[in-house]
């Protein structure tokens, strides 16, 4: 009796766990359909799939039904005799038509929807997307705010050395805030392959070709955080590039506009180099190198240093990576090299994160050089560089001699 | 020349002696000329690359079997979709249909033999190497390609490994290969069919295989115009591909898929004819509309031509493009819907019995029929912002290839097997193989769907947790699809070794000149033309 007794409250509390995990995740496990959405073109793009996937439905049921009453009916151990009639071309004349007359109902709707998706004039808000190997960067043209976002799960967690989160992939450090209820222009291109915008709550998929840029845009109707992926096949971490997409009321946005760093500010600070750059200890540097490292250099380089040579050269052992001068391995890293997958990351990584990660890559896998590269070291390359832009090219690089 | 031809056939039924040992049985399969030596050749070759370029896809899966990372690195991860896509195209389904054919198309046209045997055997032999020089690839410094088997400019020109010159070599050879090929069916069915059969004669699989070939004609040298500007691009200076040197890396797609979209019914065209061979046979009742059977045929392969930019939706084409081929890719689902009615005809008020071909081939006509579906859904172009480049559009294809190509290619295996070899197949695991199979493909593909709609892209090793569950079914029905297919794969070879005999008939209800010849038929089909009425 008791026990029958607990095993019913461990059922009922089991179910009550169970609806309240369901009522609580925001995310649908088994889910079927498309997103409906929250803009416009994404009311539009569900309803134009779900009248196609009906139409198709009825016609597949038509056909199938047919078919299967055949395979049921008319089979030899039936004893069904075979009828010999084998053409009729008013037959084939109806179902060539009415077939084309569906067609053409279903393509007055999606052409309508299509001149309404082409249409971008008189936005509010105009959003540069630039896509590069392998993170977003977003530029509001209007309010001169740009930066970079780049996939925030932890290393370990794609290793299953950690529990996953539950936006695994799906995070990023800075999302892209957008107002609502605001027509958003987005000029989307790339700076090195083919990349492609996709946030399907938005409705917005565009491919972000290098040299090109084309448009597309969005009006959200409801405030909330709207994730999506890098749909174009990009390279190795093309599954590791998440869009987070962060809409917040007319005066959040505001908000946050004037509290970000502008562009030319940025330009200010680094002309007069006021800031006094803090030493770090070794330690430090360490620990926050290889974090760094895991989430920007691992893709090509490797856990091991080993990199992908030709492709991707070792830094296990390489010239630059334990030879001298230092300057020449913290240029590498703000300049980048030209025409690779290695970009310029000046604008992508504070000086402390560049030193952080030469010291560690100066450091690991047994390149036990002992150097610590210290933020003030990368501030002065960088200034250096500033002045006079030197080309660094693939020799330089090493291993492509 | 007849003569000659009777004499060979009088004491030698199984191929000409090259000298003893292994020298011997090299030079024998080395230098045959012969259509049914070469359209074994051609077969076996299909049939190992299905396996490898499976196992491949079962790597895939394992990869995708859980969030996070499990077996492969991510580079290798896109390696295996590039490999999987490039070996099960160029390397089982086009090989096995030329086998087919050539097996076939003399057989079923009452010819002794190809047009062209010296070509025929230059046409196989080329594959051989190309596929060794496509796989040495992998075990490159830098690996293989990992850009896909679409090979989208700049990330296969600039950003590719140096291995990428190998696969450009390898698919030019494999073009040459099918041109040489195709030019070779062409010949032999204009050229070579009994008195009396006409073209609109012909049975639907020798149709079916006549445009095919002209469509290779047509597209493989624009492949290898895309694959040559590639290598251009990557080591002679050029900028087809580049901006910043005047290109338009949208110019290789534009390219790429004015040759993709027809390859799509090179592959599925000559599925159909083997679709419209086997449902009459085992309906007992002549195929239905043949005429508009093959004038859908046609006009498939004609607005084939014009609907390559529904591949590239989201790329930016200007407004009236996105809507002319819009239109044009709606418009091909009408004679593919002819297709589909015809042969739900020929079915009704037949009678039926259900070998391992028909259950192939009926399990063809609906699953082809559900990837027509999404074909059409994909159509519509602001649909398509959606579906492009998610799970959506490989379950789509996947639909087409699997239980639509593939479970096309098995059907025919399991029908014309017994004529080739002259032993009767295992029904009992013919019937086994069938069920898993097809269970095990809905299991794998179906969800996909849901995994598109639900926001995945394509060609991802690693996911977000919300797609954990339909990954974990995909995966255990591609495990189980694969393994399946080792019962084909021993059917086969017992049916060569020691199948039952069969009589020339073989099937109640087959209809068609190869059923005249004894099973197995003669080294020269036709030595005396057959006399058509």
């Amino acid at each position: 009796m008791l026990n029958r007794f607990r095993a019913s409250r461990c059922v009922v509390a089991l179910t009550a766990m169970l609806l309240s995990q369901m009522a609580t995740a925001a995310t649908d496990n088994w889910q079927l359909n498309m997103y409906k959405g929250v803009t416009p073109l994404s009311h539009d793009m569900y309803e134009l799939h779900m009248i196609a996937m009906i139409i198709c439905c009825i016609i597949g049921a038509a056909v199938f039904g047919v078919m299967i009453y055949s395979l049921i009916h008319h089979r030899k151990s039936k004893g069904h005799v075979p009828a010999s009639f084998h053409d009729n071309t008013r037959l084939e004349i109806v179902w060539s038509i009415i077939p084309f007359l569906i067609l053409v109902g279903l393509a007055i709707p999606a052409t309508k929807v299509l001149i309404r998706m082409d249409d971008t004039a008189e936005s509010d808000v105009t959003i540069k997307v630039i896509g590069s190997q392998w993170k977003w960067q977003y530029q509001y043209l209007d309010q001169g705010i740009s930066y970079f976002s780049n996939l925030a799960t932890p290393y370990a967690q794609i290793q299953n050395q950690e529990k996953k989160g539950q936006w695994y992939l799906l995070e990023v450090d800075k999302p892209l805030v957008l107002p609502v209820n605001r027509k958003i222009r987005f000029l989307v291109t790339s700076n090195d392959v083919i990349h492609s915008w996709w946030v399907p709550e938005l409705g917005v998929k565009r491919d972000a070709i290098p040299g090109f840029m084309h448009e597309a845009w969005a009006r959200i109707e409801k405030p909330g955080v709207y994730r999506g992926q890098c749909a174009e096949l990009c390279g190795i971490n093309h599954g590791f590039m998440p869009i987070v997409v962060q809409a917040v009321s007319d005066e959040e946005f505001n908000q946050w506009v004037s509290a970000q760093t502008k562009v030319a500010d940025q330009y200010k600070a680094d002309q007069n180099n006021a800031v006094v750059q803090a030493a770090m200890t070794h330690d430090e540097l360490m620990t926050s190198g290889k974090a760094k490292y895991e989430q920007i250099c691992i893709a090509c380089h490797k856990v091991d240093g080993k990199g992908m040579p030709p492709t991707f050269p070792a830094l296990k052992g390489s010239s630059i990576a334990v030879g001298k001068p230092i300057s020449r391995h913290i240029a590498l890293i703000l300049q980048g090299v030209p025409g690779t997958a290695m970009q310029a990351y000046k604008d992508q990584l504070t000086d402390a994160e560049i030193a952080a990660i030469a010291t560690y890559e100066r450091n690991a896998w047994g390149n036990n050089t002992g150097d610590v590269v210290q933020p003030a070291d990368v501030a002065a390359v960088r200034k250096g560089d500033i002045q006079q832009p030197k080309m660094v090219n693939k020799a330089q690089a090493g291993g492509l001699e | 020349m007849s003569q000659v031809i009777t004499h060979d056939s009088e004491h030698d039924d199984h191929g000409p002696e090259q000298g003893k040992g292994f020298i011997g049985f090299a030079k024998r399969w080395l230098f045959t000329t012969n259509h049914k030596d070469i359209g074994t050749l051609y077969l076996f070759l299909a049939l190992i690359s299905f396996f490898v370029a499976g196992s491949m896809a079962l790597v895939i899966r394992a990869e995708l079997f859980q969030p996070g990372h499990l077996f492969v690195d991510p580079n290798f991860f896109n390696q295996m979709t590039t490999m999987h896509g490039l070996i099960m195209l160029f390397g089982v389904v086009m090989p096995a249909f030329t086998g087919m054919a050539n097996w076939q198309i003399p057989l079923m046209i009452g010819a002794p033999d190809m047009a062209l045997p010296r070509l025929n055997n230059w046409s196989f032999w080329l594959l051989p190497f190309a596929f060794t020089l496509l796989g040495s690839t992998m075990f490159h410094s830098g690996g293989g390609p990992n850009f896909g088997w679409t090979m989208y400019a700049p990330l296969s020109t600039k950003f590719a490994p140096p291995s990428t010159d190998f696969m450009i070599f390898a698919v030019h050879m494999m073009g040459i290969s099918s041109i040489m090929g195709s030019i070779n069916i062409i010949a032999t069915i204009l050229n070579m069919r009994a008195p009396g059969m006409t073209l609109m004669k012909m049975p639907m699989f020798v149709w079916t295989w006549l445009i095919t070939a002209f469509l290779l004609i047509a597209i493989m040298p624009v492949l290898a115009g895309a694959v040559t500007m590639m290598l251009a691009d990557r080591h002679f200076g050029t900028s087809f591909f580049e901006a910043a040197g005047g290109g338009d890396p949208i110019l290789f797609q534009h390219v790429f898929w004015f040759f993709g979209h027809p390859e799509v019914y090179v592959l599925v065209l000559p599925a159909f004819g083997v679709i419209s061979e086997i449902i009459p046979t085992f309906s007992r009742k002549p195929l239905f509309g043949y005429h508009f059977m093959v004038y859908a045929t046609v006009s498939i392969a004609i607005l084939s031509f014009v609907v390559w930019v529904h591949h590239m939706f989201t790329t930016g084409v200007p407004l009236g493009a996105e809507l002319f081929f819009m239109y044009t890719t709606m418009l091909i689902s009408v004679p593919t819907g002819i297709k589909v009615f015809n042969w739900v005809s020929t079915m009704f008020k037949g009678s039926m019995t259900f070998e391992t071909p028909m259950l192939f081939a009926v399990a063809f006509v609906f699953l082809f029929t559900i990837g027509g579906f999404t074909g059409l859904m994909l159509a519509l172009v602001p649909a398509d912002y959606q579906y492009q480049d998610t799970y959506f559009v490989v379950g789509h294809f996947h639909y087409v290839l699997v239980p639509g190509v593939i479970f096309a290619l098995q059907a025919a295996t399991y029908y014309w097997l017994p004529k080739w070899t002259g032993h009767m197949y295992n029904e009992r695991l013919g019937k086994w193989h069938f069920w898993l199979s097809v269970i095990s493909v809905n299991l794998t593909f179906f969800p996909m769907h849901f995994l598109g709609l639900a926001g995945m892209p394509r060609r991802i090793p690693d996911y977000a947790l919300q797609f954990a569950n339909f990954n974990m079914v995909a995966s255990i029905g591609a495990f189980m699809f694969g393994f399946s297919q080792l019962l084909f794969l021993y059917n086969i070879i017992a049916t060569i070794r020691h199948g039952k005999k069969v009589d020339d008939q073989v099937w109640e209800g087959a209809h068609g000149l190869e059923w005249t010849l004894p099973s197995p038929p003669p080294y020269h089909s036709f030595t005396t033309p057959p006399v058509i009425q």
